[in-house]
């Protein structure tokens, strides 16, 4: 699955941020964002490890403990539904059941297209337009059914004009 | 008269963020020409006189800790703006972050001018990106108009500021954690002592503040530490970002000065503007999920530390998130603890074990089979957590918990007996369907 960012592209990624300790977060953001599929493929933290001098195991310690990472392939837009306490009294298990039911796919759960990936997240600071979702750095709020469907066709629709 | 006061809001929406030009007409950067021609300890002192308080949550007084910092004689020292806001139902430094960046930016060029410091950092969490470039490019036009970077303003002083990110961890709020985190490496708490003032960042001393009290700075250079505590209470200076959102009428962030009361926060038009719905409101959480929960009878208490602090409550980061009676505080308060059992970052016992216990507890009265002993087994592990854990995040963890075991007691027994009065629990089915 390492096939979608060549060796090169993680170098240049590495070389942009500067290989200093301390830039391994935005670093590995970054490879996770420029993947494509939202993920830290082994040999990409392989390489970041060996760029800026640590062990592996390191670089996994970081992976694992951020919740924005994941060590395997999500959709091509990850679907985050807000569940903390602020977005759950406005009815965030109700977004919930509109995504699912909208995508048929459980939280937790991708498309077989691997376009959409479903799942919760902490409180991202936008609770006076709760419940909210969050697509990569879009934010939507005042979630209604309709409102559902045509955020999703909006990301089908874009991603055909992208082929 | 007004009830919203914006001294440090008084630009949000009115300028284009990125742009000194408009940022200085508005009266930016003023602060810092001022400052810049006193001698530090002459600002620590305008600040202790402000009675400034930190805004990140802990509400530790900012001229003290900046007066601890400065009698440490050992250099290079550091500047971190903490822009985690992690807590749920805040999202005021999100505010100043994106509508009034150079604020920020000037208010920690004169943390820096104070402690001689070289390099700022400001820790934006991973979730706000789209706010990190923007704010870069504030940096960007500081620098190329002369206030940051080299030689500041024709002075002998340079600073430097550099945007560090997070990754999606509330514990990284924490200010020893965060530091961990901007090395680069898994944000878990440090020991405490050292204190960051001694061994901070990169082990040497810090100054870890907040978004809003960084902002504050500008407005205390320019009016003076007297003026600026006149807006507030004699023990609370100034004003407060509050962020209302829950079952409020008009969600949003307010900037308002301290002590007005709680039921002007929550009721009044201009504020919250009472329930968003029909049903009448049960109670509200105080300064995020690591804040005590307040109920009606609490209503009167005026907003400043003291205070809510002589009623059991807090500013805390100043969210306020309102339920009304369609919330059953058993299902809200296992809201609440599946937060903390996600952000735990499992260093330590009583946190990681405790909240899950918690859970699974308040899970009993949710399914209608707890007794009278787990309540009495609720009030114990709120009690451990606070006394046991590691640090703040396992510590404040059960706040919620044990105000309303104390206040709502009575619907902790209606789900003994095997009634939700909210009729949350037990009747899912019929509920979904309405
Ligand atoms: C678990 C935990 C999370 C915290 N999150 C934040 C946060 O998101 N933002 C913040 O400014 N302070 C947060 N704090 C408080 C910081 O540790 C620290 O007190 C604060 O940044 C100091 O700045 P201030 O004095 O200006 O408030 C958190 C504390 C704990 C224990
Ligand atoms: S209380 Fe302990 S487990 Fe919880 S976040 Fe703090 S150090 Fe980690």
């Amino acid at each position: 699955m390492s096939g979608e960012l060549k060796k090169e592209q993680v170098l240049a990624i590495i070389k942009n941020k500067g290989n200093a300790k301390e830039k391994l977060l935005s670093i590995l953001l970054a490879i996770q964002e420029a993947s494509g599929w939202n993920y830290v493929d082994k040999e990409w933290a392989k390489l970041v490890a060996t760029e800026l001098e640590i062990p592996l195991t390191k670089v996994y310690d970081v992976l694992t403990f951020y919740a924005m990472f994941s060590t395997e392939p999500r959709g091509k837009y990850v679907i985050e539904i807000c569940k903390s306490a602020p977005c759950h009294v406005a009815k965030a298990d109700s977004a919930v059941q509109m995504f699912t039911e909208e995508l048929g796919i459980k939280m937790g759960e991708t498309t077989a297209n691997n376009l959409f990936t479903l799942q919760y997240t902490s409180c991202f600071g936008a609770c006076d337009l709760a419940p909210v979702v969050k697509i990569g750095e879009k934010v939507y709020g005042h979630l209604t059914r309709e409102k559902v469907a045509e955020i999703i066709k909006t990301y089908r629709e874009g991603s055909r004009c992208l082929k | 008269m007004s009830k919203i006061m914006p001294l440090i809001s008084a630009n949000c929406g009115k300028i284009s963020p990125a742009s000194v030009e408009d940022y200085v007409r508005a009266g930016g950067f003023s602060g810092l020409q001022k400052a810049l021609k006193m001698p530090p300890t002459q600002i620590i002192n305008e600040v202790k006189k402000a009675k400034l308080r930190g805004r990140g949550g802990a509400g530790y007084p900012a001229g003290s800790k900046w007066q601890q910092l400065y009698e440490i004689k050992h250099f290079p020292k550091y500047i971190v703006c903490n822009a985690d806001e992690g807590e749920p139902g805040t999202f005021k430094d999100k505010l100043l972050l994106e509508k009034d960046p150079l604020r920020v930016i000037e208010g920690m060029t004169i943390a820096g001018y104070v402690f001689n410091a070289h390099d700022g950092y400001i820790y934006i969490r991973g979730e706000y990106a789209a706010l990190q470039d923007d704010f870069q490019a504030a940096i960007d036009s500081a620098v190329r108009a002369g206030y940051l970077g080299d030689k500041i303003l024709g002075t002998d002083y340079s600073y430097h500021l550099h945007i560090m990110t997070g990754a999606g961890a509330y514990v990284c709020g924490e200010n020893s954690a965060m530091l961990n985190s901007i090395e680069g490496k898994v944000g878990r708490p440090r020991v405490k002592p050292p204190h960051l003032a001694e061994v901070g960042l990169f082990q040497q001393p810090t100054l870890v503040n907040n978004v809003e009290s960084f902002a504050n700075i500008p407005t205390i250079m320019q009016i003076g530490g007297e003026k600026y505590l006149s807006y507030g209470t004699v023990d609370s200076g100034g004003t407060k970002l509050i962020c209302l959102s829950g079952n409020v009428a008009n969600p949003g962030v307010y900037e308002v000065p301290f002590g007005l009361t709680l039921r002007d926060l929550i009721y009044d038009e201009e504020l919250g503007g009472g329930p968003s719905g029909q049903k009448k409101i049960k109670f509200f959480h105080l300064g995020g999920q690591s804040g005590p929960c307040g109920f009606l009878s609490q209503l009167d208490t005026p907003y400043c530390y003291q205070a809510l602090r002589d009623k059991g409550l807090s500013v805390g980061s100043g969210a306020i998130v309102v339920m009304d009676e369609s919330v059953c505080v058993i299902d809200y308060l296992k809201a609440v603890t599946e937060f903390f059992i996600h952000e735990s970052c499992g260093k330590c016992t009583p946190c990681r074990e405790g909240n899950k216990q918690i859970y699974a507890l308040l899970d009993k009265f949710a399914q209608g089979t707890a007794s009278k002993e787990d309540y009495a087994l609720l009030q114990r592990l709120s009690t451990l957590l606070a006394k046991a854990s590691f640090c703040g995040l396992g510590q404040a963890a059960a706040t919620a918990l044990s105000t309303c075991l104390k206040n709502l007691q009575a619907e902790f027994d209606a789900h003994i007996e095997g009634r939700c009065p909210a009729g949350v629990c037990f009747t899912k089915q019929e509920s979904g369907e309405q």
